[in-house]
């Protein structure tokens, strides 16, 4: 059967068989560095067209409908718009931070998907401390973040890129401890293993009400880890223009607003992978039939499937609710995001001893 | 201190135990976004689709001819008057020997020019004219880059004989019995 894992195994032994294994390896590190990027750009258009199309949908809209079939070259023609722009760099500016800044914000988010199990079988680095490295890396772009807000010189970039900081840096907690309590129950920091886990029911089916809690906080801490609305202070449009790139324009601009999109597609592909099974399709107990069928979808569409939906949850938040006030935002994390998630850590813990789960 | 008994507490009053953990509210605004997905959206495709024009709508004037096709207008000045936004402006002048074809009446409109910009299509103009002469149609001004290009002369608002423009639409009974009646006082005669 041809599978994405099939394909790569294929790809391997034949750069083997025809070079020899240094420059083997070689190419393989070109071309994983090629789909990297092209994974990279691919995505920030999809999303920001989803993106368009979802805030149209729910606002009664049509949403971008005049470049090509139902609008799907909107972000081309945006994207190569913003590649012929000048990309300013203000006098006051720290020049070398200044424009330092976008690229490290695109590094940790292309650093990510490193880990990610995008299908059976196909995982750029298994390593065996894969939800480490995750929110480890993802701390990265809090740096990117902050040196742009500071290199601007300018008040509204310095307010969005704390406001960014103390936003990240507090809900980078809850969004810990729901991931601890999945590593819990697994016992494994490896990606791949969490999956394998998953093989018999996905973990939000089988961890009863304390995995769906510790859903529901990762996916609020994650929206808010990401910089996106009703948690989107970092930028708020109404209070400080743009926030932290208030002074970036053409590709500059266009590097960070980027890097926001594929941020949310790690931190909703780690949700799927953590909470709803990664590539793993949906079985229910001994429906030999339904089983059957659901094993017959690729792997890989199942991977999609999942982190999509996830995104559209993440948008539907933003089109539905207001933005909080940075007081709110700091009292809803460490009055009741924070304790609620550390209880549940607890009964998680208790639940894992017992071997209270499928 | 209380003045009186009649004040009632509209506001900031305490919030239940459900509104104040919030997700009661926040399900109920998410199911109501998404039950947007499936209303019909009311946008029209402008270029492609166009928004019906009502039969009398109040468009772009048009300064009509009769039926041998000599001007209508004499210059009298009543739709200047009339004018609220002041948009009219004329110059008149006296019909020579030999264009009786050209201009019905002895006084005809050398210039006669309405600014769009200033205009705001009430259509009083319409009403004050006692020749029959403007009268407002269903075509919108077209937009263009320069102010000077809204000044429409004569010859853009005279109507040409070869496509006539039909006013029949806004020429109610109404309008004639208002124009024509000899008892109202506006048509009495001095």
């Amino acid at each position: 059967m041809l599978s994405l894992e099939n394909i790569i195994n294929g790809i391997h032994t034949w750069l083997n068989n025809t070079f020899d294994p240094t420059l083997a390896l070689t190419c393989e590190f070109v071309l994983l560095g090629i789909t990297a990027i092209a994974i990279f750009a691919v995505l920030g258009l999809v999303l920001v067209l989803m993106e368009r199309k979802v805030a149209a949908i729910m606002q009664i809209r049509k949403g971008p409908n005049r470049v090509g079939p139902f609008g799907m070259f909107q972000t081309v023609a945006d994207t190569l718009k913003l590649i012929m722009k000048e990309g300013l760099t203000p006098d006051g500016a720290d020049k070398v931070l200044f424009n330092l800044a976008p690229f490290i914000v695109m590094i940790a988010a292309m650093l990510l998907l490193a880990p990610i199990p995008f299908a059976k079988g196909v995982q750029m680095w298994d390593i065996n401390i894969g939800v480490l490295f995750i929110s480890a890396v993802s701390s990265i772009s809090v740096i990117g973040i902050l040196m742009a807000g500071w290199a601007s010189n300018n008040k509204y970039s310095l307010l969005g890129a704390m406001r960014s900081g103390a936003q990240i840096v507090s809900y980078e907690l809850s969004a810990g401890l729901s991931v601890i309590t999945i590593v819990i129950l697994t016992g494994s920091l490896q990606l791949s293993e969490i999956v394998n886990a998953q093989q018999n029911g996905w973990w939000i089916f089988k961890g009863h009400i304390p995995v769906l809690i510790s859903f529901v906080t990762f996916i609020i801490a994650v929206t808010a880890e990401t910089n996106r609305a009703p948690f989107d202070l970092a930028e708020a449009e109404s209070e400080l223009t743009a926030g932290f790139h208030t002074e970036y324009s053409g590709m500059k601009f266009a590097l960070f607003f980027l890097a926001e999109y594929i941020n949310i597609f790690i931190a909703c592909a780690i949700g799927a992978t953590l909470f709803l099974g990664g590539w793993m399709p949906f079985h229910i107990g001994n429906w030999e039939g339904f089983n059957a069928i659901m094993d017959y979808i690729p792997s890989s569409i199942w991977f999609v499937g999942k982190t999509f939906f996830l995104i559209f949850l993440m948008m539907w938040f933003r089109w539905t609710f207001p933005r909080l006030r940075v007081d709110q935002l700091l009292n809803l994390e460490w009055k009741y995001l924070l304790p609620i998630s550390m209880l549940n850590l607890l009964v998680v813990t208790v639940m894992a001893i017992m071997g209270w789960y499928f | 201190m209380q003045l009186t008994n009649r004040s009632k507490q509209v506001a900031d009053t305490k919030m239940t135990w459900m509104e104040r953990i919030y997700l009661p509210g926040i399900i109920k605004g998410m199911i109501i976004t998404f039950s947007h997905i499936f209303k019909k959206k009311p946008t029209i495709q402008y270029p492609e689709v166009q928004r019906p024009i009502a039969p009398v709508y109040r468009g772009q004037h048009v300064l009509k001819r009769d039926d041998a096709g000599a001007e209508r207008c004499t210059a009298c000045g009543l739709c200047a008057v009339a004018c609220p936004a002041e948009a009219i402006t004329m110059v008149a002048e006296e019909r020579k020997q030999g264009e009786e074809k050209l201009y019905r009446e002895e006084k005809f409109a050398a210039t006669y020019e309405i600014n769009m910009l200033r205009c705001i299509f009430c259509g009083l103009c319409e009403e004050a004219c006692p020749k029959e002469a403007i009268f407002l149609t269903d075509r919108i001004v077209p937009t263009t880059y320069l102010r000077e290009d809204y000044i429409y002369g004569k010859d853009r608002l005279v109507e040409k004989m070869d496509h006539r423009v039909d006013v029949s639409k806004r020429q109610t009974n109404n309008l004639a019995d208002f124009k024509n009646n000899s008892s109202k006082a506006h048509n009495k005669t001095i």
